[in-house]
């Protein structure tokens, strides 16, 4: 291993020629995290005896996972062995991409900060979806791309077969994949000196108003937003004023440095370098990722292109089992949402679920990592409605209607309902193709196009309404291709359809948690379904209570639950009556705990039972 | 009587009671339960605090045995008047249950009976009852029972069927408790009743319906007859788990309450209590009245509860720690509760309301009005008695008596 370079450049005096910004582009459990340990240990930032595994992830819920969320940029010097370059010292920055489709525009906007990625792929399993939607990100903004095999270690490794399919989807030649193990740091070094002979350094103008992209940020308790940039043009100096561009809000610049890994402070970060911002506001939605910061005073006048508003995708709404904890769940989201920009929530009241939010999400990864942390990290019990979709609707009067809650969709004449399309890409082996577009076409999907990797591995192209895929999609691609199968999917805009929207009556009255917007020839099903479950569910009453599923007054599916006939206990003597009155007792509780709709009394259990997936109880039955 | 007892505070070792609990006792009939904790085998759906072995001896040693098993329950009657006092009521009621009271010798019945009347006095016209089990009494036994003062027997009938006996493991033979009733009129009992059990698995409308009919040949002038309960921890619960025996539908219950109701209605008998016809006034248990109009009870022996004047409480259940707490002079409460205005309005509401007399409207608070005003237009109330100032079940109703009852507390 290279002793620790000498002759570091320091931020802010680093001469541009000698700094390469490159990212990772991988898949989950291919193995980025380890190899970003290996470069932090190789490169001597950080010390043996401190290393952790994956050291940059800090959320829990990452590590467990394996996935990474939020993404960070690390210094780091390198002096190569090999290459003109050898025997200087550069600098690395690496900059942590987050490894999930909900998040594409972070993912991009972190590409956007670099000038090469390295292509990490496992040795065993080959590319997957999600990284060859990067990929092509990456190559949108003209990176240098080196390809590299991981696990190289592995039994099952098949490095030739691989690195047979990366060249031909990228185009070079076979030999030009590098072969690493992570784990054991065989190949690190001669990869990071190929960072450096390939990498482009960063170009920019020196003498120009500072203009610097932020491609995250992130909220700490004890410092407020830190706001993660690379500097395009110009230079950012301490004490400096700053200005959002976006927004046009000023701050000051309390500290501003870089990471190796702990922050460190310095004078400022000029042209190609990568650090941090600190400014003492609290809450990342102040310090947008994508958005350009300049000086107050002489600042640019012209923001850096490809800045997007963070858009909710995929809503549902969230409800503490138990209604006393309300304000502790909206705490936690206020919470949240200081780290998570795309995180937007507003209170919403439903009859079955009492007081909660509708809160929407990039995408179903974010809403379960959210559900996650809030059940885990604020303890909260909560109940989730079923994931819907924006629908717009026009009305045949002209007037427009955005719907976020499918029980606010419109009553009366409908024009036309639009929904939210996305391109989806999915790969698979070739043997599981029917199987793939059997799934795709049940879920009103059409076939763009498809390719062969290489001879066993297919890419499949489809528009796919996002309503379709954000329910049970990825869970029944899975088990339809032995989880094989990857995928990855952007919005592309959005299509009209026939939908409907399907209200579930209990007695004739509407039970606002199950009414779903469907397409119409999936309305019966859903009816008759969820009519069923809930006769299962639904302890019986006093009166017989009918379960309707209706399309406005139209009744598609009926159930009843018959009248309880016998509720009485059949013997009470003196040795039972003290019994008899303390079962009373918790049975007013458990009246309490009943939801009232209508006159029907369901207790709470019954509508989680109802909103959890039927696949849900297939899964647990494997 | 279940055999899990309630959590409650600690019963004083003299077994006193607070100063208020016999304050205003002059106008409360008071009654003594009788507990024989001993059975030849324990049935399948039985979770009654009974005992299969002769001898059960406590940690100190003391024995309670069948034999001496009176003895150790005429020290409780001794307790008792220490405890009331000079509360000079005379006993109203006596009912001897278990267990199976008539494993115990006629004579031991009527030297515990003897206790109380030495010690308390008999009221004039006392109600004494004995549970009988058909297949250890005879004739001559009726007729001891009967010379020592008991004048009410109850046969544990259950079935006039033998496939249903045996699910429920009832030894005796079809036709013997019809026959029971013959010889206890012969020996002179006035009032003698049949317990029915409906509901068993694996018995069909027609089992009950020749139940019924049997138990009303045999000429009782009371008839109990209750919906089979699986208790948790019985055999029974255990079988049904397994799957070898089905669970009875509640719809069934209720198709064989009402055939019960028909049948017995037609042949002279008028429901009182939700499980329980007699075919006249005198043939009701005043005894089992007694705890239905919160009136005073002192109940004897292991597991039994008590009640005098809103403190209720319960003795320990196993018979040697009975014994013992009674051999070394303590009482053999384990756990009492007193009982709050609000305790015993509840209480008022769940027991008077399954009475054929109903519960008043004005024990009801206004939610609990509102309930009731419903309750008779959903045709779960009478509207008679309702207008006259009382909360009476209609036959329908009293299927959903628990029902009724959750809303009316409110």
């Amino acid at each position: 291993m290279p002793a620790t370079p000498t002759h570091v450049p320091e931020p802010s005096r680093t001469d541009p020629a000698l700094i390469r910004n490159f990212c990772i582009i991988a898949h989950i459990d291919h193995g980025k995290s380890t190899l970003a340990d290996r470069m932090l240990q190789l490169t001597g930032v950080v010390e043996q005896r401190q290393m952790r595994a994956q050291y940059l992830d800090r959320m829990d819920i990452e590590r467990e996972r394996g996935i990474t969320i939020k993404s960070q940029a690390v210094r780091l010097p390198w002096a190569p062995t090999t290459g003109d370059g050898a025997g200087t010292t550069h600098v690395l920055n690496m900059i942590d991409t987050p490894g999930h489709v909900d998040f594409t525009y972070e993912v991009s906007r972190s590409l956007a900060a670099c000038e090469g990625t390295i292509l990490l792929v496992d040795a065993a399993q080959g590319i997957e979806a999600q990284t060859l939607a990067n990929l092509y990100l990456a190559l949108e903004n003209d990176l240098t791309i080196i390809p590299v095999l991981n696990k190289i270690d592995l039994p099952a490794a098949q490095p030739e077969k691989y690195a047979a399919e990366l060249a031909h989807i990228i185009g070079c030649d076979p030999s030009e994949v590098l072969k690493v193990s992570a784990k054991t740091g065989v190949g690190v070094a001669e990869l990071l000196d190929k960072v450096v002979a390939e990498v482009p350094a960063p170009v920019g103008k020196a003498d120009a108003p500072a203009r610097a992209m932020i491609f995250d940020s992130v909220y700490d308790s004890y410092r407020g937003v830190v706001t993660y940039v690379k500097v395009v043009d110009g230079k950012l100096s301490r004490r400096e004023r700053i200005q959002m561009m976006s927004t046009g809000a000023a701050h000051e610049l309390l500290e501003i440095g870089v990471s190796s890994p702990e922050m460190t402070a310095s004078d400022g970060l000029g042209v190609g370098e990568v650090g941090y911002l600190i400014t003492g506001v609290k809450d990342v939605r102040q310090s947008k990722v994508g958005d350009t910061v300049t000086q107050l005073h002489k600042g640019a006048t012209e923001p850096l292109g490809g800045y997007k508003d963070p858009k909710p995708m995929v809503f549902s709404g969230l409800y503490p089992l138990d209604g006393s904890d309300y304000p502790e769940l909206r705490d936690a989201l206020d919470k949240l949402q200081l780290n998570d920009a795309a995180l937007v929530y507003e209170p919403e009241t439903s009859a079955a679920l009492g007081f909660g939010f509708r809160v929407g999400f990039l995408g179903l990864l974010h809403l379960d990592v959210i559900r996650e942390r809030l059940e885990r990290e604020f303890g909260l019990d909560l109940i989730a409605t079923a994931p819907n979709v924006i629908y717009r609707v026009i009305m045949e009067d002209g007037s427009e209607h955005t719907v976020t809650n499918p029980s606010e969709f419109p009553t009366g004449k409908i024009a036309e309902v639009y929904e939210p399309v996305v391109r989806a890409t999915v790969l698979a082996p070739s043997e599981f193709v029917g199987a793939i577009m059997e799934l795709c076409q049940s879920r009103r999907g059409s076939l763009l196009g498809m390719d062969y990797l290489s001879e066993d591995r297919v890419e499949l192209r489809y528009t796919l309404p996002l309503a379709e895929i954000v329910f049970d999609f990825f869970d029944q691609l899975k088990s339809k291709t032995r989880g094989y199968a990857s995928l990855d999917y952007e919005p592309t805009g959005e299509q009209t359809s026939e939908l409907v929207k399907v209200d579930i009556l209990l007695h004739g009255d509407k039970v606002d948690a199950f009414s779903a917007i469907l397409h119409k020839d999936k309305a019966y099903a859903y009816g008759v379904r969820m009519a069923g479950k809930l006769r299962e569910l639904i302890p019986r009453q006093q009166f017989e209570v009918p379960i309707q599923a209706a399309i406005g007054s139209r009744v598609i599916a009926r159930e009843t639950v018959r009248a309880i006939r016998k509720d009485v206990l059949a013997k009470c003597y003196g040795g039972d009556i003290s019994r008899k009155r303390k079962l009373l007792e918790k049975q007013k509780e458990g009246k309490k705990r009943m939801k009232m709709v209508g006159a029907v009394e369901v207790p709470q259990e019954a509508f989680i039972a109802a909103l959890s997936t039927d696949e849900g109880d297939s899964k647990s039955k494997k | 009587m279940p055999s899990v007892l309630p959590d409650g505070e600690p019963v004083p070792h003299d077994g006193s009671l607070p100063a208020d609990a016999l304050a205003g006792a002059a106008d409360r009939p008071l009654g003594f339960y009788l507990h024989v904790p001993y059975c030849a085998t324990r049935c399948g759906y039985c979770d009654f605090n009974t005992y299969t072995a002769n001898e059960l001896r406590g940690s100190g040693g003391a024995l309670a045995s069948r034999d001496n098993y009176a003895q150790t329950l005429v020290e409780e009657v001794r307790l008792a008047r220490k405890v009331l006092g000079d509360d000079p009521r005379p006993v109203e009621t006596v009912f001897v249950g278990g267990g199976t009271p008539t494993l115990l010798r006629a004579a031991d019945l009527g030297r515990m009976l003897a206790a109380i009347r030495e010690e308390f006095g008999l009221a004039d016209g006392a109600e004494i009852t004995t549970e009988a089990n058909p297949e250890s009494v005879d004739p001559e036994y009726l007729g001891e029972l009967r010379a020592s003062g008991f004048n009410r027997v109850s046969f544990g009938m259950q079935s006039a069927r033998q496939h249903v006996l045996k699910i429920l493991d009832r030894t005796h033979t079809p036709g013997r408790p019809e026959a029971c009733v013959g010889e206890a009129r012969a020996a002179g009992f006035e009032h003698v009743n049949l317990d029915l059990i409906y509901g068993t698995p694996g018995e069909s409308d027609e089992d009950w319906q020749a139940s019924l009919d049997a138990a009303i040949a045999a000429g009782p002038d009371h008839v109990s007859a209750y919906a089979l309960i699986v208790e948790e921890g019985t055999q029974l619960a255990r079988r049904i788990r397994r799957g070898e025996i089905p669970m009875t539908d509640d719809d069934v219950h209720a198709d064989r309450y009402l055939m019960a109701e028909e049948t017995l209605s037609r042949a002279g008998f008028g429901w009182y209590e939700v499980s329980n016809w007699a075919t006249s006034q005198p043939g009701r248990c005043r005894h089992n009245e007694l705890y239905w109009r919160g009136a005073d009870w002192w109940g004897a022996g292991p597991g039994a509860h008590s009640h005098v004047g809103g403190v209720r409480w319960w003795n320990v259940k196993h018979p040697g720690a009975y014994a013992q707490a009674l051999a070394e002079g303590r009482s053999p409460g384990a756990g009492r509760e007193i009982l709050s205005a609000e305790d015993r309005r509840v209480e008022r509401i769940l027991l008077e309301l399954r009475l054929s007399d109903g519960c008043p409207l004005d024990l009801l608070a206004p939610a609990g009005a509102r309930a009731a005003a419903r309750h008779v237009a959903d045709g779960l109330l009478e509207a008679g008695p309702y207008e006259a100032g009382r909360a009476v079940l209609t036959l329908r109703g009293r299927l959903l008596a628990d029902a009724v009852v959750r809303d009316l507390v409110d």
